[in-house]
């Protein structure tokens, strides 16, 4: 790949860096990242994936921008309010960056379609806020071998992980969903807005370092914070023998319908 | 009484503890949205009752965290 003088200005600062260079940057732009969800978290894993310029993004989410989205969702604006979020978002991205290749996905990520799509990505990213789908993902990508990062807000805490073949899963920590009447989601419960900036750009840097092959991924460990005390601690985790998807002895063989959660003030709107 | 450690912190609790009550006295409201290693292993929802708690140990109260929209 050969860079335009334009090219070069543009990503100078990351070419500059030691650990990444032109041929990092290369990487980055022959890089494709799925991201599931353009809300919270996906607002600013997209503006610096864009940025960042990777070759081809996908965006999927089903949602179009509301009002009370954009305390957080700042890849949206007032004027798209009632926009799909993918077009609204892939709008944002495309005046970032004209390098970028987005692909949108106006529909919600399931059994039917989640190894279609995620077969099209080198690293997936979990930016949704439903307990099924985000271990659709995990299941998806553990079964298709396929790099990803989870990640979860809620009122003043934040929480990661990077899953690589052979490392822990989601599902290694948590089993399964918790039962749906004892899940407080971000609309139930509330969310710190800057939170799901702090959590999403740790999901970006993760996915940068995967693409340029920098550093250490946050496998095995679970990154979590708190933003009341700014307290941050890693886990370490280990790949559990028991775990339902990526055991021993695996209960799950095949993808299930992940229900998706109705947010009970969505209802009201 | 006896040190733990919860999440990084130092507890002195009176041992032996299971984890069961472990989650009570740290007042842990929702035990489904909760997964627990014990000195880096996961241990089975179904095993809190029956697990103590020794001098030392180390727990990790691991939260679900649904949110991201
Ligand atoms: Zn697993």
């Amino acid at each position: 790949m050969d860079f335009t003088a334009e090219q070069v200005e543009r990503y100078s600062r990351h070419i500059l860096l030691q650990d990444v260079g032109v041929e990092g940057q290369e990487r980055i732009n022959k890089g494709k990242v799925l991201v599931i969800g353009a809300g919270g978290l996906g607002s600013p894993v997209l503006l610096y994936l864009a940025a960042a310029g990777v070759g081809t993004i996908g965006i999927i989410d089903g949602d179009e921008v509301d009002l009370s989205n954009l305390q957080r969702q700042v890849i949206h604006s007032t004027p798209t309010i009632g926009m799909p979020k993918v077009l609204s978002a892939k709008e944002t991205m495309n005046r970032l960056n004209p390098d970028v290749c987005v692909v949108t996905y106006h529909e919600l990520f399931t059994v039917g379609n989640a190894f279609d799509i995620i077969k099209e990505y080198d690293f997936v990213i979990d930016g949704t806020d439903s307990f099924p789908v985000k271990f659709l993902i995990n299941d998806a990508c553990v079964m298709a071998k396929k790099p990803f990062s989870h990640g979860g807000i809620l009122r003043f805490d934040g929480q990661t992980l990077t899953y690589l073949p052979g490392t822990a899963c989601y599902r290694c920590v948590f089993h399964g969903p918790p039962p749906s009447n004892a899940v407080p989601t971000c609309s139930q419960a509330g969310v710190l807005g800057a939170i799901a900036g702090m959590l999403g750009t740790i999901q970006a840097a993760e996915a940068l370092k995967f693409l340029t092959g920098t550093g250490e991924l946050l496998t095995n460990r679970l990154l979590t914070f708190n933003a009341k005390t700014m307290n941050f601690r890693t886990v370490k985790l280990k790949h559990n023998a028991n775990c339902p998807v990526c055991g021993e002895h695996p209960a799950i063989a095949e993808l299930v319908e992940a229900e998706q959660a109705v947010c009970e003030l969505k209802k009201k709107s | 009484m006896g040190r733990i450690k919860v999440n990084d912190e130092v507890q002195e609790v009176s041992l032996p503890m299971t984890l069961a009550e472990l989650m009570t006295v740290n007042k842990v409201l929702q035990p489904d949205m909760l997964s627990i290693q014990l000195n880096g292993e996961f241990v089975e929802k179904e095993s809190y009752a029956a697990t103590t708690v020794k001098e030392g140990d180390e727990v990790d109260f691991l939260y679900f965290m649904g949110g991201g929209l």
